[in-house]
């Protein structure tokens, strides 16, 4: 064998394993990318149609919240943060937030408490409460040191993430 | 109902096979090579080795398309690409060594512990249908993995070699359970965490801005801290123990998400290890090659001394950047060259471009492993497969660090690549069972039997009973 062959050969084998730990990683870029949240966000118009078909099953199971409840808010959407997209909907009970897995929304944010706040219903209108958590609540620019009342479109800030309520 | 809801995954078996396809050509290839170089022609057996690698990687392959259909696609390629490596280098060693008149059949006897740990791969796949089964043996793995490392300690069965008491000899066969042991401990160290970690998480004092546990958390790792030190005392190997002590602080710190768990293991080990390198002549000895390397009396000391490490280095830097090609170097001035200085062969023949190929090989590898890890959705298969991962990462740092002269050489081996039965079935078994898990984390919620997320929380349903307790727990209960 020629000494250009054994060059060929060993810088050939050389280039090959590249090849092959480049097509390895090639194979990993979709999800080092992270492609969910894209997704996400593109589910997120999903909800919005299921979500007026469920009045009309609401009604039925629950009769007496119907009056109130045709003009508070149904859902609870996390707009900004490491969860934005997320929908949550409203019933009659209260929503825990927090980076406890016990928490109705549980939060992935170095930033909040593991309970951090609640949102509850009072007589059709809907508060938020801080639940003595490090970094505080904040509706607006106001920290909340106490239940605050929270109208749809009212940007909550909880830690990292945005909330709002939404019709 | 924040979970988070998992994009559409391709099953990825067929990019699985496309991989396969260099991976094989890198290990048949290197066999190819080696033969051209050093007889002058292709090896006569290359025809039944190659059908033979092909066929273990194939059945694999088919194993996984019916027992596992979503594994990830990536792991076992790049398992088969380092396994063909290293029995490529395997066998290239054999011939250096029947050519110094010395009688060598490392490369059959390791392809015979390939297929055997491919079968055990295999077995594993088709008879543990869900990683979570292993949630219940918890306490039987601990009583299980202490047995499996004691067991070179028992009189009659164990067996000193070159100083270390790890191996088990039963009928003319060597044994290490101590690398069965880590697989078995790396269960135990789960399910244990996954039921303790919240309490272990508990914030204690406030130190220099770190959060320390409390102090009567401490216990378990002080007691993994005394079984590391007892099994190097007892068996004096430094690798063992370090490997063990490493696999369970980075459990404790995956399963708390705690850095102080880092701090106090890194100072215990830190602490540890200043106390067996005056205390143990071994350690000792270790340090001393490690650290004055290339002093002539260091150099020449037979046992414990730095002739290996050095020799090793020399290969090294004779590879260069593309290194002299397979079969062109003289790896075999190394002792042990085909097991614990294996890298140091690979360098010398592949060069540096080479080596940092496979090791970025592994670095997919443990990252595979870990993405593994997120995606799960039990906390046990999470710690499990984090665990495992970061054992096949951190024995690649531990070798390839002691090779490099980067910390002291510690009798760990190079997964897949080194010469071996007990680690090559350890490892293959671990492959295993990261590919189970990988199943069951990219597996879309709705073919795996399990409901979907967001299905209770629709408004026409109602909150679930358990789920309004949680709701409604007052504000004064929670300060």
């Amino acid at each position: 064998m020629s000494e250009l062959t054994v060059t060929l050969l060993r810088l050939g084998y050389l280039l090959l394993l590249w090849l092959f730990v480049l097509a390895a990683i090639g194979v990993l870029r979709r999800d080092l990318y992270g492609t969910r949240i894209v997704r996400r966000l593109r589910r997120t118009p999903g909800p919005p149609v299921a979500t007026p078909a469920a009045p009309a099953v609401t009604p039925a199971a629950r009769p007496t919240p119907i009056a109130r409840r045709d003009s508070g808010p149904r859902r609870l959407v996390v707009t900004d943060g490491p969860l934005r997209g997320t929908t949550l909907p409203l019933t009659t009970s209260a929503v825990l937030i927090g980076r406890a897995p016990s928490c109705t929304l549980v939060l992935d944010d170095d930033y909040s408490s593991s309970r951090h706040a609640r949102i509850y219903p009072q007589d059709g209108e809907w508060f938020v409460e801080d639940l003595g958590s490090t970094n505080g609540t904040f509706v607006g620019r106001e920290r909340v040191d106490r239940p605050v009342l929270v109208r749809p479109g009212t940007q909550v800030r909880v830690g990292q993430s945005t909330i709002e309520l939404q019709r | 109902m924040a979970t988070v809801i998992p994009y559409r995954v391709r099953p990825g078996r067929s990019l699985e096979l496309a991989l396969l396809a260099p991976a094989l050509l890198l290990g048949v290839g290197a066999y190819a090579l080696v033969g051209l170089a050093t007889q002058g022609t292709l090896p006569a057996d290359i025809l039944g080795y190659g059908a033979g690698l092909v066929g273990l990687a194939l059945g694999m392959h088919l194993v996984l398309r019916w027992r596992a259909p979503y594994a990830d696609p990536v792991i076992l390629p790049v398992v088969v690409a380092l396994n063909g490596i290293g029995l490529a280098m395997i066998y290239r060693i054999d011939i250096a060594y029947v050519a110094r008149g010395r009688e060598s059949v490392f490369a059959e006897r390791q392809l015979a512990w390939t297929a055997l740990g491919v079968v055990l791969a295999s077995l594993v796949l088709v008879l543990l249908r869900d990683h979570r089964t292993l949630r219940r043996y918890t306490y039987t793995a601990m009583v299980a993995g202490l047995v499996l490392i004691m067991l070179p300690l028992v009189p009659g069965l164990g067996a000193n070699i070159n100083g270390a008491q790890i191996w088990i000899r039963l009928g003319g066969m060597s044994f290490q359970p101590a690398e069965l042991g880590k697989i078995v401990l790396a269960v135990f160290f789960a399910g244990y965490l996954v039921t303790t970690r919240d309490t272990l998480a508990l914030a204690g004092p406030k130190v220099l801005g770190l959060q320390l546990p409390r102090p009567r958390d401490l216990g378990p790792i002080l007691l993994a801290w005394l079984a590391s030190l007892a099994v190097l005392v007892l068996q004096r190997d430094l690798g063992t123990s370090l490997l063990f002590f490493g696999l369970f602080v980075a459990m404790l710190y995956l399963a708390t998400e705690r850095m102080s768990w880092v701090v106090i293991g890194l100072g215990l080990f830190v602490g540890g290890a200043v106390l067996a390198s005056t205390a143990f002549t071994h350690v000792t000895a270790r340090f001393d090659a490690w650290l004055n390397a290339f002093d002539d009396d260091v150099f020449q000391q037979s046992p414990g001394g730095s002739g290996q490490l050095v020799r090793g280095l020399f290969g090294l830097a004779n590879g260069g950047l593309f290194g002299t090609g397979w079969g062109e170097g003289r790896p075999d001035l190394v002792p042990y060259a085909e097991s614990d200085f294996i890298v140091a062969s690979l360098g010398e023949e592949l060069g540096l471009t080479g080596l940092l190929a496979i090791l970025l090989g592994y670095l997919v590898l443990a990252q595979r492993g870990l993405r593994t890890a997120i995606g799960v959705r039990d906390g046990f298969g999470k710690l499990f497969a984090g665990g495992m991962s970061f054992v096949v990462a951190f024995q690649c740092f531990v070798v390839v660090g002691g090779v490099t002269r980067l910390i002291p050489l510690t009798g760990l081996t190079m997964p897949f690549l080194a010469y071996g039965g007990s680690s090559l079935l350890a490892n293959w078994v671990i492959v295993a069972l990261l590919l189970r898990i990988s199943d069951s984390a990219r597996r879309p919620a709705a073919d795996g039997g399990a409901p979907g997320p967001l299905a209770p929380a629709e408004p026409g349903t109602g909150a679930a009973p358990g789920e309004q307790e949680t709701e409604r727990i007052d504000v004064e209960e929670l300060r």
